[in-house]
């Protein structure tokens, strides 16, 4: 595939906002106030970006998870901060089965993550339909991970292409414990949360606590659909979960999760996809409800959208929607598509299905518009380049 | 022999035709992957199957296996079906 060149050079101090979307890719970049941006775009134009990660290991290189309505996935490297694309030799794939057996097919990659810092090089992919898959060389060849992926019971839980969102079944929010590399946590959408402690050999799922929908089987893990995980980096022990049934903590080595979400107020409840975790802070956290009443409108409560964010650890939430739409705004947030910044105070980005990408310079207490006008937005992440 | 690409694989062949060989579709797909790196992984999957949303035709005439053999002389037809919003 032929790389593309940006229209020109920017050189900034501040971060970088990656912005996935349904129809290719940006690249905003930030001065040091984060108050004034810069758009490289679009790269992949036309094509589905399902996730845009850079690597805090080097602070340049990018990974695009990328596929379109006509062609299968791939995945899309740049060792330039995105100057330069190159394919991956070999994207991932389920090997293939013998003949007359029925064999599984990666439809796009969903999620990227960026391996422990002691392992350079070394990226994870989440796939739909169900799959998780391993690079060892900055993501140009990747290997499913068989304890995964062919474990009985995984393959009885994940279920088939049907069985997932309308988009398909997601395995996401693959997390690295940032202390040790062979402890590893995932989502699947729906199939539960779990844990492996052996570097992918064998994993166990973690989903006491966790509500169903109401009249299915708790115990059953396939009924159980996590939205967005994540881990607090700053102490690794706390997890914080958006799923389709409320928003969660867990504090390890319990294995217990508590719905945090039942302090959310209840005209606009705690349903939603994206889930934020302060850097510094593990008590602080972000999310952003949407309307999960009757037939699931996914749109703001009441046409008003707001960030909710905690400081105490979930026992209390403060609405906060200063700077975005008071009313009239029928959008929402997708579960890759909220993402915190390193700076301080924090800066929180929200990307919308509408196209527009919302900032704040103060950990949510105002909002602004820093792109619109862009194809729905499916993943937002930030970095902070290499100097 | 002489294939034509469909404008969203031109990205890896850079021309809207280009020759590749093979005795078989298969093997023709696979001399057109060495040739363009990664061309065929997004038409043809894992398990070997023909990817949604695109047909492959020789002399005209559909092909619905990827083992149909190829005569010398022949040409090749991808075609993708370019719907949706």
């Amino acid at each position: 595939m032929a790389p593309r060149a940006p229209k020109k050079s920017v050189r900034s101090r501040g971060p970088v906002v990656l912005v996935a979307t349904r129809k290719g890719a940006w690249i905003l970049r930030a001065d040091a106030s984060r108050r004034s941006w810069r758009s490289d775009g679009p790269h992949f134009l036309g094509q589905v970006i399902h996730h845009l990660v850079l690597d805090p290991r080097d602070g340049r290189t990018l990974l695009a998870a990328a596929k379109t309505g006509h062609l299968g996935p791939t995945i899309f490297r740049s060792s330039d901060l995105g100057r330069s694309w190159k394919e991956a030799a070999r994207p991932p794939a389920f090997p293939k089965v013998a003949e007359g057996e029925k064999g599984r097919t990666v439809d796009h990659t969903f999620w990227l993550t960026p391996g422990h810092p002691s392992q350079p090089g070394t990226w994870y992919a989440g796939t739909s339909p169900h799959g998780l898959f391993r690079s060892p060389d900055g993501g140009a060849s990747w290997e499913p991970v068989s304890g995964l992926n062919d474990d009985p019971r995984y393959r009885e839980w994940m279920g088939g292409p049907q069985d997932g969102t309308p988009n398909g079944p997601k395995l996401h929010s693959v997390i690295v414990d940032p202390r040790d590399p062979a402890h590893l946590y995932l989502g699947m959408s729906s199939g539960g949360v779990h844990e492996s402690v052996d570097e992918g050999r064998s994993w166990r799922p973690i989903i006491q606590g966790m509500e169903v929908v109401d009249g299915l089987d708790a115990a059953n893990i396939t009924f159980h659909d996590p939205h967005c995980v994540r881990i607090s980096p700053a102490n690794p022990d706390r997890l914080y979960q958006q799923n389709h049934c409320g928003i969660y903590r867990l504090d390890r080595p319990g294995t217990a999760w508590v719905r945090i979400g039942k302090a959310m107020p209840p005209s606009v409840g705690d349903v939603g996809f994206p889930m934020v975790v302060h850097p510094r802070d593990p008590d602080t956290a972000w999310v952003f409800p949407m309307d999960g009443t009757s037939v699931w409108p996914r749109t703001s409560p009441g046409g008003r959208p707001a960030v909710y964010g905690t400081g105490n650890g979930g026992r209390t939430w403060r609405r906060l929607d200063g700077g975005l739409p008071r009313r009239d705004a029928w959008w929402t947030v997708k579960r890759q598509a909220m993402a915190a910044d390193a700076g301080e105070p924090v800066g929180l980005y929200a990307g919308t299905t509408s196209g527009e990408l919302w900032a704040s310079r103060d950990q949510g207490r105002r909002f602004s518009c820093i792109a619109r006008h862009l194809p729905e937005i499916y993943a937002v992440e930030t970095g902070e380049p290499a100097r | 022999m002489k294939v034509r690409i469909p404008s969203p694989l031109q990205d890896y062949t850079g021309k809207a035709e280009v020759e590749a060989e093979g005795a078989t579709l298969d093997e023709l797909l696979r001399d057109l992957d060495r040739r363009h790196p990664g061309l065929r992984f997004r038409i043809v999957d894992e398990q070997d199957r023909m990817r949604p949303h695109v047909r492959f035709f020789v002399d005209g005439e559909q092909a619905f296996d990827l083992g149909q053999r190829l005569e010398a002389g022949q040409s090749v037809q991808i075609v993708q079906a370019l719907s949706g919003g």
